[in-house]
């Protein structure tokens, strides 16, 4: 059977390739630290050595629309084209490729189906800066195969978070069932507290600092109950106005497991946002 | 009122440079254009598979015209999609995070609960 050799959660932050790839003497005075800890972050990706990537993350209205919005979907295909037109000109993220592993999509798409989650596909999706954001701070060489998962955390009526945490759950345990013996690292992205396109976007810190202290204590200590307890569809809104992505970190929550603490937890306090990183290791910590 | 249109407008104008461009500049006739020739677009169906019932009201579309994010924000449009879609239209006429922030404070007078983005 597969192994899952690491489980890994983050923000995702948009400028981050931008802020990595100037030259150095044009950097804000935050880039060195904060890229100091992705490339410690990075390290634990690599330590586990994965051979392949299931990348959980969810667009941004860029090819999924209101017309026929999935809650869901697994991506299946050979090759996934990857940023927008609009993620270029806002972010300045390149255009890039990743190769698609089409077994494991399948077994997901069939296991999840038997499993009740009534999982939408795709065999052409490109994907965006929720996904590439990760390749690019984790495994730049964007030289493994992925399988995207992306999940509805943006238009509403949204799925609850204990769904999240459930397909998370599922997740790991389908991967932990699948006949391979090739090593799976799953990793999903999402935020904390966040605004946007409202009064508190892009202020001095994230919209809501004690939110996002108490967010990375349930997720560093594995406190799914507690999370879950505190958490609903209705009181994400009070932290900043897409605050709901913080189920993408539920849903990764769910994959580590109930009280399992992480075995790497990094923070950068940016000005608009916290961002938070975390490492699991099942088999234990390789490094 | 109709959420969902303003957002497909928003939706449709951002993900296309050439719209973008014309919104920016004359943003009365690409309304206009836009109500007339794409509002009733199926994206994954033929031009001829036309949806034949959305229409802006008069308020959503007085929105549009004057580039009242505002506006946008109080009927319910999603919030992501008008910023996304401004910082293209506005952010190159000023300094560093300097639209941005004026976008927010715009906005100060907003209280929770916020409007309803539900389509």
């Amino acid at each position: 059977m597969a192994e899952v050799c690491a489980v890994i959660a983050s923000t995702h932050h948009p400028f981050y390739y931008r802020t990595s790839t100037m030259p150095v003497e044009e950097r804000p005075p935050f880039a060195a630290e904060w890229i100091a800890k992705i490339e410690s972050f990075r390290e634990t990706l690599t330590a586990a050595r994965p051979d392949v990537l299931v990348m959980v993350g969810s667009d941004h209205f860029h090819q999924l629309w209101l017309d026929n919005m999935p809650q869901f979907l697994v991506g299946k295909a050979p090759f996934f084209d990857a940023n927008f037109h609009n993620e270029e000109r806002e972010f300045g993220l390149p255009k890039m490729r990743l190769a698609g592993q089409e077994e494991l999509a399948a077994h997901l798409l069939r296991d999840g189906l038997d499993r009740d989650f009534d999982l939408a596909f795709s065999n052409e999706l490109r994907i965006d800066h929720s996904i590439t954001c990760p390749i690019i701070t984790l495994r730049p060489e964007a030289d493994l195969p992925i399988v995207p998962v992306y999940t509805n955390i943006f238009a509403p009526p949204l799925p609850q978070p204990r769904r999240f945490v459930a397909l998370g759950k599922a997740i790991r345990e389908m991967v932990e069932s699948w006949e391979s013996d090739l090593r799976v690292a799953i990793i999903g992205t999402g935020h904390l507290s966040l605004e946007l396109g409202g009064p508190r976007q892009f202020g001095p810190t994230g919209p809501d600092p004690v939110f996002d202290r108490r967010a990375v204590d349930w997720i560093a200590h594995g406190d799914v109950a507690g999370c879950l307890a505190e958490v609903s569809l209705e009181s994400l809104h009070a932290p900043g106005n897409a605050t709901h992505g913080f189920m993408d970190f539920m849903l990764m929550m769910g994959v580590a497991g109930e009280g399992v603490r992480a075995d790497f937890v990094e923070t950068v306090d940016l000005f608009h946002t916290m961002e938070a990183y975390f490492t699991w290791y099942p088999g234990g910590d390789p490094r | 009122m109709s959420k969902y249109l303003l957002d497909k407008f928003l939706f449709s104008v951002d993900r296309d440079p050439e719209l973008t461009e014309r919104y920016r500049e004359d943003p009365v006739e690409l309304v206009a254009w836009w109500e007339r020739e794409l509002s009733g677009s199926l994206f994954n169906c033929i031009p001829h598979e036309k949806t034949t019932w959305l229409a802006f009201d008069d308020e959503e579309r007085r929105a549009l015209r004057e580039h009242d994010h505002v506006a946008l924000f109080a009927m319910g449009a999603h919030p992501f999609l008008t910023l996304t879609l401004f910082i293209a239209l506005f952010e190159r006429d000023h300094g560093p995070m300097e639209y941005q922030l004026a976008y927010a404070r715009a906005l100060d007078h907003v209280a929770q609960p916020y409007p309803d983005i539900s389509t």
